[in-house]
């Protein structure tokens, strides 16, 4: 007897989809139908705006007892390329008309400083760091305008400089009467090339620059400039504090040679940046002679702002939008082991990896885009509320405005999938968000408001631990030619922007590598 | 049998048989005391005439302990709602603020038990590291002895203020019930007040943010020198924390009486 075939049973009800596309729907559901998670996020958003409103520093002067916001004391002259600069020193000048050159001899350069910035009996003999003269061509006396200029240093030997952030290195070494240095500066349209040398035969070209639209006939000669002093007392706790004041440098030039279009043949002396209000009685200049001593004090150099009303310090607030989104994030991930769901979801979908990677997708977006309204939004507020309390806000590039304000919406959205990872590895949410915020929050933390490390060890801090990712909000370059202390709370970190943020990308994938490799391996 | 022995057993048997619970404590403890040491030894002083805190710096270990300390007293009430065990819990013990007491009770202990010895851990290693690095008596720093007064109340100090952090956790997390948004509250009040206090520079807000900070006020308890440069008084500042800790505690407990579980 022949038994009948038998069909197998069959649904009528078409085959689901089991596509990635599919697996993001359904986590995208499952984040936006949580109301808490919901709500979460929306905080996250809300407490990135709210905190930067908080700042709250003026800047003015007192007039019949109350606060007049804004004044000269609050702003900058902006350079060439539209950057806060300095511009004081003494300059001993005449016209130079068309193409031209000039060439001098440096002997000396010695200066003078005051300790505390208070005793203006008790100066102390020496240079600084950054002290500088030599000869420079500018395309007028007022504060900010373009420069082209070789000069001699404190400690950093020759050295040619332009529009306040250009800085080359010529030859290195100190000058004395036994080992001067030969500087020269050649005009050809709005070309200017500087040289040096050691011996005034055999020159070197240090540098080259393009200075557009420099008027036809221009103020050049020589000048001489000394940045503050500063000291730190303590090296230690606290990055250290500080105590400083006013220097003054001298420079001796002879064989002062000009060749082409300078039609005066007489100098003239100009404090550019005003007379320096500090303690040295002698800054100006003295010929006699075929020599001439120029003394000066003030810089010549890009200003070094803190984050105060910039783009970067609207974003404090990231850090407590951070704990809000890190909270939603992990509990995305340890609720389904808290409901059992994670069961659920291994059924429907049995390829583990895919589906971390859909919840690290998903909120990472999500957190993505709440945090990019949110610092959008700051970005906005804050600068026209800096300027209505009269704070210069030193202007930043559009594209760095974007970097800080993307960089912020990135960094906490890779903070969300580490929170996702973590979740996953540890299973238990509490100790997840406490992991991410010890190792995000924590380090700054040290780092900075608690400032209980030394500096070299802080800065350390923020260069190995997840929390190097707050570097993308620098908002303005540290200058080596400006010697001042880059610090993480003024808005300085010791990795590139990009490279900060890479390190958080690092320990991200990591964290999601291993809780893909356990999620497979461990039971659910 | 007294109800709140009972409860006190009932808690203590959930404590203990709990593999997490043993971790975590042990975890404070090791971190703590790694903190401390590794701050200790970063510190320096080449000039010899800084204006270091011996007693602060060995006890640094404590601004992470305290994140450890914060998940085991979320965990102690949260995981109670995540297992669903609170509604055993409550048919065995309908007074439900005895079991909050009880809860509060034991974790205390724990606390103090596990802070106790990570602060005299930190201190003992900050003594031998920071002798090594000439911040002594013998240079004119303040002894990091426990004999002396204000250290003392820096160790002794420190330890309470674990265990009031512990209280801020319970009642927090008795509040919300869900340890992962639990946890995230807590360690907001605890990190986000210097970090916004440090934004607002040296203002008169900034002090006040640190006067009213959980953690700003609480651990001006550390401070052995430079008193009068502290924002609050170290035992006010402790109070401030002893209030933010009774605030939390009570809306817990008020919650937990007035709401189903």
């Amino acid at each position: 007897m022949i038994a009948p075939a038998v069909t197998p049973y069959r649904s009528a009800a078409p085959a689901g989809h089991d596509g990635f596309g599919q697996l993001l729907w359904a986590e995208w559901i499952k984040l936006r139908t949580v109301r808490g998670w919901i709500t979460g996020m929306i905080i996250a958003g809300l407490l990135t705006v709210g905190v930067g409103l908080l700042s709250h520093g003026e800047c003015g002067s007192q007039a019949s007892g109350s606060l007049v916001t804004g004044g000269p004391g609050c702003t900058s002259p902006l350079g060439p390329g539209g950057e806060g600069v300095t511009d004081g020193f003494f300059f001993v000048h005449q016209p130079l008309a068309g193409d031209g050159r000039i060439t001098v001899r440096v002997t000396s350069l010695t200066g003078s400083y005051s300790p505390d910035g208070v005793s203006t009996q008790d100066l102390k003999r020496g240079l600084q760091p950054w002290s500088k003269a030599g000869i420079i061509i500018k395309a007028s006396a007022t504060e900010g305008s373009a420069y082209a200029a070789m000069m001699v240093t404190g400690s950093h030997g020759v050295r040619m400089q332009w529009n306040y952030t250009g800085d080359a290195a010529g030859l290195d070494g100190a000058v004395t009467a036994a080992s001067p240095r030969w500087l020269r500066l050649t005009r050809t349209g709005d070309t200017i090339t500087g040289y040096d040398s050691a011996d005034g035969t055999a020159w070197t070209r240090v540098g080259s620059v393009t200075l557009t639209g420099l008027p036809s006939t221009v103020p050049a000669g020589l000048f001489a400039a000394s940045p503050d002093h500063s000291s730190a007392t303590s090296q230690s706790i606290g990055g250290g504090s500080g105590s400083g004041g006013p220097s003054q440098a001298s420079a001796v030039f002879d064989r002062i040679a000009l060749q082409g279009g300078w039609p005066a043949r007489t100098w003239t002396g100009t404090a550019v940046g005003g007379p320096s209000a500090g303690p040295f009685p002698v800054l100006g200049y003295r010929q006699a002679g075929g020599r001439l001593a120029v003394s000066g004090s003030g810089d010549i150099a890009p200003v070094v702002p803190d984050t105060e009303g910039s783009v970067a310090g609207a974003l404090i607030g990231a850090f407590a939008g951070l704990i809000a989104i890190v909270v939603v994030a992990a509990m995305f991930m340890t609720a389904e082991y808290r409901r059992g769901l994670i069961r659920v979801t291994l059924t429907a979908s049995p390829r583990r990896s895919r589906i971390l990677a859909a919840k690290a997708i998903v909120v990472g977006s999500a957190a993505f885009a709440v945090a990019l309204s949110a610092a959008v939004a700051s970005a906005l507020i804050e600068g026209p509320r800096a300027r209505s309390r009269g704070i210069f806000v030193d202007p930043v590039p559009v594209l760095t405005e974007v970097r800080v304000v993307a960089g912020t919406a990135a960094l906490l959205a890779v903070a969300a999938v580490l929170a996702v990872a973590l979740g996953a590895l540890m299973r238990r949410s509490a100790v997840a968000v406490t992991t991410v915020i010890a190792v995000i929050v924590l380090p700054y933390f040290f780092a900075v408001p608690l400032a209980v490390l030394p500096a070299g060890a802080a800065d350390w801090l923020l260069r190995v631990t997840p929390a190097a990712g707050f570097a993308i909000q620098q908002p303005y370059p540290a200058y080596p030619q400006v010697a001042t202390s880059y610090l993480p709370g003024n808005g300085y970190y010791p990795l590139a922007p990009w490279a900060g943020f890479g390190v958080l990308c690092a320990w991200t994938a990591l964290a999601l590598g291993l809780a893909m490799y356990l999620l497979r391996r461990r039971d659910a | 049998m007294s109800v709140l022995g009972d409860a006190l057993r009932a808690e203590w048997a959930k404590a203990r048989t709990l593999a997490s619970t043993g971790w975590l404590l042990l975890a404070a403890v090791i971190l703590t005391v790694a903190v401390s040491a590794a701050v200790a030894a970063a510190a320096t002083c080449p000039a010899g005439n800084c204006a270091e805190d011996p007693a602060k710096i060995s006890l640094t270990g404590i601004y992470l302990g305290q994140a450890v300390v914060a998940i085991l007293a979320v965990l102690m009430m949260s995981s109670e709602y995540s297992t669903g065990m609170i509604r055993v819990t409550l048919a065995a013990m309908p007074r439900r603020i005895t079991v909050l007491a009880a809860k509060a009770a034991i974790l205390t202990g724990l606390v103090l038990a596990c802070g106790a010895l990570a602060v005299l851990a930190s201190v003992l290693a900050g003594q031998v590291i920071l002798r090594g690095h000439g911040i002594d008596p013998a240079h004119g720093y303040p002894s990091l002895s426990l004999g002396s007064a204000p250290v003392l109340r820096a160790a002794a100090g420190s330890v309470l203020y674990l265990a009031l952090i512990a209280w801020l956790g319970l009642g927090i997390a008795t509040a919300v019930r869900d340890s992962a948004t639990a946890i995230g509250v807590v360690l907001g009040l605890l990190y986000l007040f210097p970090i916004v206090g440090a934004v607002l520079g040296g203002s008169q807000l900034a002090r006040l943010v640190q006067q009213i900070g959980p953690m700003t006020a609480g651990l001006a308890i550390q401070a052995t020198t430079g008193l009068d440069d502290l924002p609050i008084r170290p035992w006010a500042g402790l109070g401030v924390l002893a209030a933010w800790a009774a605030a939390a505690l009570l809306a817990g407990g008020l919650l937990l009486r007035h709401r189903d579980a």
